[in-house]
């Protein structure tokens, strides 16, 4: 095949961009939705308020529609919970012909009412999906009444698949999450509190994270949405600080919080020593008034860098001078991924997301090395001939990009939101410098085609 | 109190799944969809869990203006973009929830674009299949794929020495076993949608924007011409299906079979195949049969009056019941997230004493009904795709794998269901997990079963 040639679609030119000593300023047209005819590896709007929501674990979610949407949904993560595990069924009003022609309402209404008396939930999230939008059904009014008659929220999620982007999708999903905050009661709250926003507890990481805040003496109000909790969210504007992770889902929220309650956010990552470390750092500043807080981030850092350094170590020396390919969801994540590859000897020749915009292109430009490719909402054709002509050893992505990473014999990470693993925090990065050792250096390669190896 | 209203833990999939799934199984074509982003990605993510391969499908990617002023202008582009990139020689397009809301008439798009590209001459051939996810479920997709992939390329003419297999949504091994089995038997033959080598096959040195293997569009369209058509699926009803139409349009008589899982399903397949061929069945098979014959012997104790909850697509269901029938276990409860309303007939013709037997069958249920079942019924073993995991580990049952999808275990797109080969491995499966259980909950620890 011819992988030299292969032509980028018309209209994918400015979405793809190759760092050149003396190129031309970073100018990747992304915010766009994705071509038609093409085989994007992004979702829809749905997707975008499914995911935000999703750990939600004592409300349940019901979609509104067709099965599809509902179906392939069902307990697709990896967010667990310390108590109810609502979030992990499916429920759907799974349209038919007749309610399409004849609306929805009705089916839905006894749906939220049947299910509500069986699971005793705290909230319920109506996500509308694409034919909602066209047979106008008026969801609202439904969420209220039936809000009315259970005395729990009931909350509409516009997230019709095709109105926007999966960006749209975050943003249905924060103003979900803006109704319900504000309604609990503050009191007790201490003046040394946080929110922690955009972490999703995959694999228990919103606990890790939870835990080095608390060693410094700081409150956690609410997980936003990992380990979800509707009382939590309700009260989480009693917070002093909102601590933002996966700037795409959650920025609307924390801006949203800080406009309505004089909340501010602070930017952070748990990928990486380096990145998660300035997290607890970041959070200390914020309180002066207790240098202690400070003193005791200082120590959690010593202490867990010390406790895997000598590891980390080990695989910096296996993996020492290879190269990795990174394409996934949030640009945020992508920064974070090229430090704590860096940590582990590994350069990276391929950055990519499927919804960053234009300044994190150009943070992302700044940060990588010479020849490295930067695309925005790739596909497997272009992400397989960059890996090829780059000779990466590795590809960091989600389930639609692992089969292209094992087909061509390159080792591969999942860093979507299937992982059991946690990546997250100090202990994070040594399970994810054990999951790259483990995949690159494992000897299944050596029969590859791409090492030449043929009987 | 439990909800009836709305469908929880669905045991079924959208009508465009299936036909993204069959279109995989033409040669060099890719699924397109006319609908949202979502729509292709789940179903790329869902496909890709359960057959471990690269999917692409194509979308026309639905924004707002697509829906308020519909899907042709987006269709067109679409085409024309998948048509530069991936260079098919085919593309299977289908529609979606959306796309059939607001009504688009696809085949009319698709003349007019013929038409603005100078002719189809000059383009992939385009297979159209309507696949509204508000009807029916991913089944239906399947066939309805198939049968259209038939309507467009087959054509009529002069009878060949040729015989159509249509298998139905099978696993990558079982379509390789049946084409093993056709070639045996010295029989040219035409089997669609093979995705057994697009859906497991080896490693690339390179990109394939369109992985190797599939039916060839020639062979598609010899199917007309061929001197018979077999067609597996208890449900599948002529009208609906691709051998239906080759009988009507072009007088190919249609052999519509149970999916060929047992020893008397697969007797009757390799029967017909024998009658077809006027030849023997090859010693090969009769060795494979004693082999499975003596097994149900050796193993017959195990699993005699053994109780199984059994679950998946409509045909699936009928054809393993009919098959744990013949050795001795009782599928207390078939269930189907399908409703094509033939399911009990079909079981019954096949199982005549299922009501003394206490065989219930229901259809278009989803899990929370089937787990409801299993409180009363108190099964031994659940038989089914691995969403019924949930289940099985709530109320400690052991669960036994097969058909579509198997999410949580490794290699399900190598499992074999059919015909005498795949009727062993089931077989085997079965009472070893039998074996198993006791073995686990015996205190003595034997090391012998």
């Amino acid at each position: 095949m011819d992988t030299q040639n292969i032509s980028l679609l018309e209209g994918r030119e400015k979405q793809v961009y190759e760092k050149r000593a003396g190129g031309a300023e970073v100018d990747i047209a992304c915010d766009k939705t994705s071509l038609s005819g093409s085989v994007s590896q992004r979702a829809c709007v749905f997707c975008g308020s499914r995911v935000v929501l999703y750990p939600v674990a004592d409300a349940i979610h019901i979609v509104h529609g067709p099965i599809g949407c509902a179906a392939y949904t069902w307990d697709i993560r990896g967010a667990v919970s310390s108590g109810p595990e609502l979030h992990r069924l499916s429920f759907s009003t799974d349209l038919q012909e007749m309610d399409v022609i004849y609306g929805g309402e009705k089916k839905l209404y006894k749906s939220l009412i049947e299910l509500i008396d069986q699971y005793q939930p705290n909230a319920a999230f109506i996500y509308s999906t694409c034919i909602i939008g066209l047979i106008g059904d008026d969801i609202e009014a439904v969420c209220k009444k039936v809000a009315k008659e259970k005395g729990i929220p009931v909350l509409p999620v516009h997230s019709e698949g095709f109105k926007g982007t999966k960006k749209d999708g975050y943003k249905a999903a924060c103003h979900a999450l803006m109704t319900l905050i504000g309604q609990g009661s503050t009191e007790g709250i201490s003046k040394y509190s946080i929110n922690i926003l955009g972490e999703f507890n995959l694999a228990g990481e919103a606990w890790i994270i939870r835990e080095y805040y608390e060693k410094m003496g700081i409150e956690v109000v609410a997980t936003m949405t990992g380990d979800g909790r509707i009382d939590a969210i309700r009260r989480s504007h009693g917070a002093t600080l909102n601590v933002v992770q996966c700037s795409g889902s959650m920025t609307t929220l924390a801006k949203d919080m800080e406009e309505k309650y004089g909340i501010p956010f602070i930017r952070v990552s748990y990928f990486g020593f380096e990145d998660m470390s300035k997290s607890l750092y970041d959070v200390a500043q914020h309180f002066p008034d207790r240098p202690d807080i400070m003193e005791k981030a200082k120590e959690i850092v010593r202490d867990e860098i010390r406790k895997y350094y000598p590891e980390m170590q080990k695989f910096k020396a296996a993996l020492a001078g290879k190269k990795a390919a990174i394409y996934v969801g949030g640009a945020f994540k992508t920064f974070s991924l090229i430090k704590a590859l860096r940590t582990i000897g590994m350069s990276v020749v391929l950055a990519g997301s499927q919804t960053g915009n234009k300044d994190d292109y150009r943070a992302l430009k700044e940060m990588c090395d010479e020849g490295t490719v930067i695309v925005d909402d790739s596909n497997p054709v272009e992400l397989s001939k960059f890996i090829l002509e780059k000779e990466a050893d590795l590809l960091i992505g989600g389930v639609k990009e692992r089969p292209i990473a094992f087909k061509l014999g390159v080792g591969f990470c999942d860093h979507n939101h299937e992982r059991k693993i946690p990546l997250a925090g100090f202990i994070g990065m040594y399970y994810f410098a054990k999951e790259v050792y483990e995949s690159v250096m494992s000897p299944v390669w050596q029969f590859a085609p791409r090492k030449g190896g043929k009987r | 109190m439990t909800a009836k209203t709305a469908t929880q833990n669905a045991c079924k999939l959208c009508n465009p799944l299936g036909a993204c799934l069959a279109f995989r199984g033409i040669e060099q074509c890719v699924p397109f969809l006319h609908g949202s982003q979502g729509c292709a990605t789940y179903i790329r993510r869902y496909l890709i869990s359960h057959y471990k391969e690269p999917i692409d499908i194509a979308s026309s990617n639905f924004n707002e203006e697509t829906a308020v002023f519909g899907g042709s202008h987006n269709l067109k582009l679409g085409l024309k973009n998948v048509s530069q990139q991936y260079n098919p020689r085919v593309i299977g397009i289908a529609t979606t929830c959306l796309s059939e809301t607001i009504g688009d008439d696809v085949p009319m798009i698709l003349r007019e674009y013929e038409a603005l590209m100078g002719g189809a001459a000059n383009l992939p051939v385009m297979i159209f299949a309507s696949t509204p996810s508000y009807s029916g479920t991913h089944i239906d997709g399947f066939h309805a794929a198939v049968r259209s992939a038939v309507k467009t390329l087959a054509v009529g003419g002069a009878k060949k020495n040729l015989v159509n297999l249509f298998s139905g949504m099978i696993s990558p091994a079982d379509i390789r076993y049946l084409k093993e089995i056709l070639t045996d038997f010295g029989m040219p033959f035409m089997l669609l949608p093979d995705y057994s080598q697009t859906l497991d096959g080896g490693p690339w040195g390179e990109y394939h924007r369109i992985p190797p293997g599939g039916t060839s569009t020639s062979a598609i369209a010899d199917s007309g011409c061929a001197s018979a058509s077999i067609e597996f699926g208890s449900t599948l009803e002529a009208a609906k299906s691709a051998a239906g139409y080759l009988e009507a349009q072009f007088g190919v008589p249609r052999h519509h079979l149970p999916l060929p899982i047992g020893i008397k399903a697969s007797d009757r397949f390799l029967a017909l195949l024998e009658e077809l061929t006027e030849m023997q069945m090859p010693e090969k098979y009769e060795d494979e049969r004693r082999r499975l014959v003596d097994a149900y012997s050796d193993g017959h104790k195990y699993v005699f009056g053994q109780k199984a909850i059994l679950y998946g697509e409509e045909d699936l269901v009928i054809s393993v019941a009919a098959f744990l029938r013949e050795i001795g276990v009782v599928p207390v409860l078939c269930a189907s997230g399908g409703k094509s309303g033939l399911m009990k007939q079909r079981l019954q013709e096949l199982i005549p004493d299922m009501e003394e037997q206490g065989i219930e069958v229901r259809h278009g249920v989803d899990f929370v009904d089937i787990e409801h079942e299993a409180e009363r019924l108190k099964p031994d073993f659940l038989l089914g795709n691995s969403k019924g995991f949930t289940m099985s580990k709530k109320h400690d049952l052991p669960l036994i794998r097969i058909g579509f999808p198997i999410h949580d275990r490794f290699g399900g797109q190598r499992l074999h269901h059919l015909g005498y080969r795949g009727t062993q491995e089931l077989f085997d499966r079965i009472v070893n997990t039998v074996i198993e259980e006791r073995q686990k909950s015996s205190p003595i620890g034997y090391t012998y079963m």
